[in-house]
């Protein structure tokens, strides 16, 4: 497969990534219902993830992409506990807007 | 060709990820989501990181988006998708994250990537030179993130349960 080497340079995948994660910042600091931010965040680790394989593959490197596949666990147990986190306030609340939950706003 | 795929990819990932953000319904969101996930597969494939992708596509489009929309159908969220910021606080914030695309961006500048170009190994990302990585230098955390996956499964079913009283 040595017909397949790429031209594209790194900073393409750079680009492509802030890109994608100011994206998924702007969802977080934009939405008001839990579950859309809660999905941009896992958009801002896909991005971050997408980074650490092309870095990985600039540096021939296979570490990267072990990285990555701990940091797509990590996600799997941080979604499930956030969403029973949120289907229980939910169920305290009546509602998903992060805008009624301020009993700890000073 | 790869270039073309690489430009069709990402235009499909921002397409995607802009929509998540901007749709009002969020099972469009949901939907849009996967889409984006795809296409970040499709990207890991002409990274030569084959292992990646269709770990993607299980975890991520499979597993989590179906966890997603099982709670949006379990809140019935349609019916509150009027859930709206002031036109003052959205432009602040749509002002803040493109600030800090903008501060990024001018970071990475200086950080002379530019003549540097990806020559993928044909054999780096495959099951076996990963799963060799797993299970040789990286067999402890392998390991403790089965138990992190154990307490976050029980965590999950202590929070989410009724409480029977």
């Amino acid at each position: 497969m040595n017909e397949t080497i790429q031209i594209l340079s790194v900073s393409h995948y750079v680009t492509l990534c802030t890109i994608l994660f100011s994206i998924g910042v702007l969802g977080v600091l934009l939405k008001r219902n839990a579950i859309i931010m809660f999905m941009c965040i896992e958009l801002m680790l896909n991005a971050i993830n997408l980074m650490l394989v092309a870095f990985s593959a600039h540096s021939q490197n296979p570490a990267g992409q072990t990285f990555v596949f701990f940091i797509m666990i990590i996600a799997a147990a941080e979604v499930a506990v956030g969403l029973a986190i949120l289907v229980m306030v939910f169920r305290n609340v009546n509602s998903i807007d992060i805008e009624k939950l301020q009993n700890l706003k000073w | 060709m790869i270039q073309n795929a690489f430009y069709i990819l990402s235009a499909i990932a921002i397409f995607c990820a802009l929509m998540v953000v901007l749709s009002k319904n969020p099972v469009h969101s949901v939907l849009y989501l996967v889409t984006c996930f795809f296409a970040i597969s499709g990207h890991y494939i002409l990274l030569n990181a084959q292992f990646l992708a269709i770990v993607n596509i299980i975890v991520y489009a499979g597993a989590i988006m179906v966890l997603f929309l099982f709670v949006v159908m379990m809140l019935n969220l349609n019916q509150q998708n009027t859930l709206e910021k002031d036109t003052w606080v959205k432009f602040a914030c749509v002002i803040g994250g493109g600030a800090l695309m903008l501060a990024l961006t001018a970071s990475i500048r200086t950080a002379e990537l530019t003549t540097l170009s990806v020559t993928p190994l044909s054999n780096q990302g495959t099951v076996q030179s990963i799963g060799k990585e797993l299970f040789s230098t990286y067999l402890l955390p392998f390991e403790i993130s089965s138990i992190l996956l154990f307490a976050a499964i029980v965590g999950a079913i202590l929070l989410a349960k009724k409480e029977i009283d």
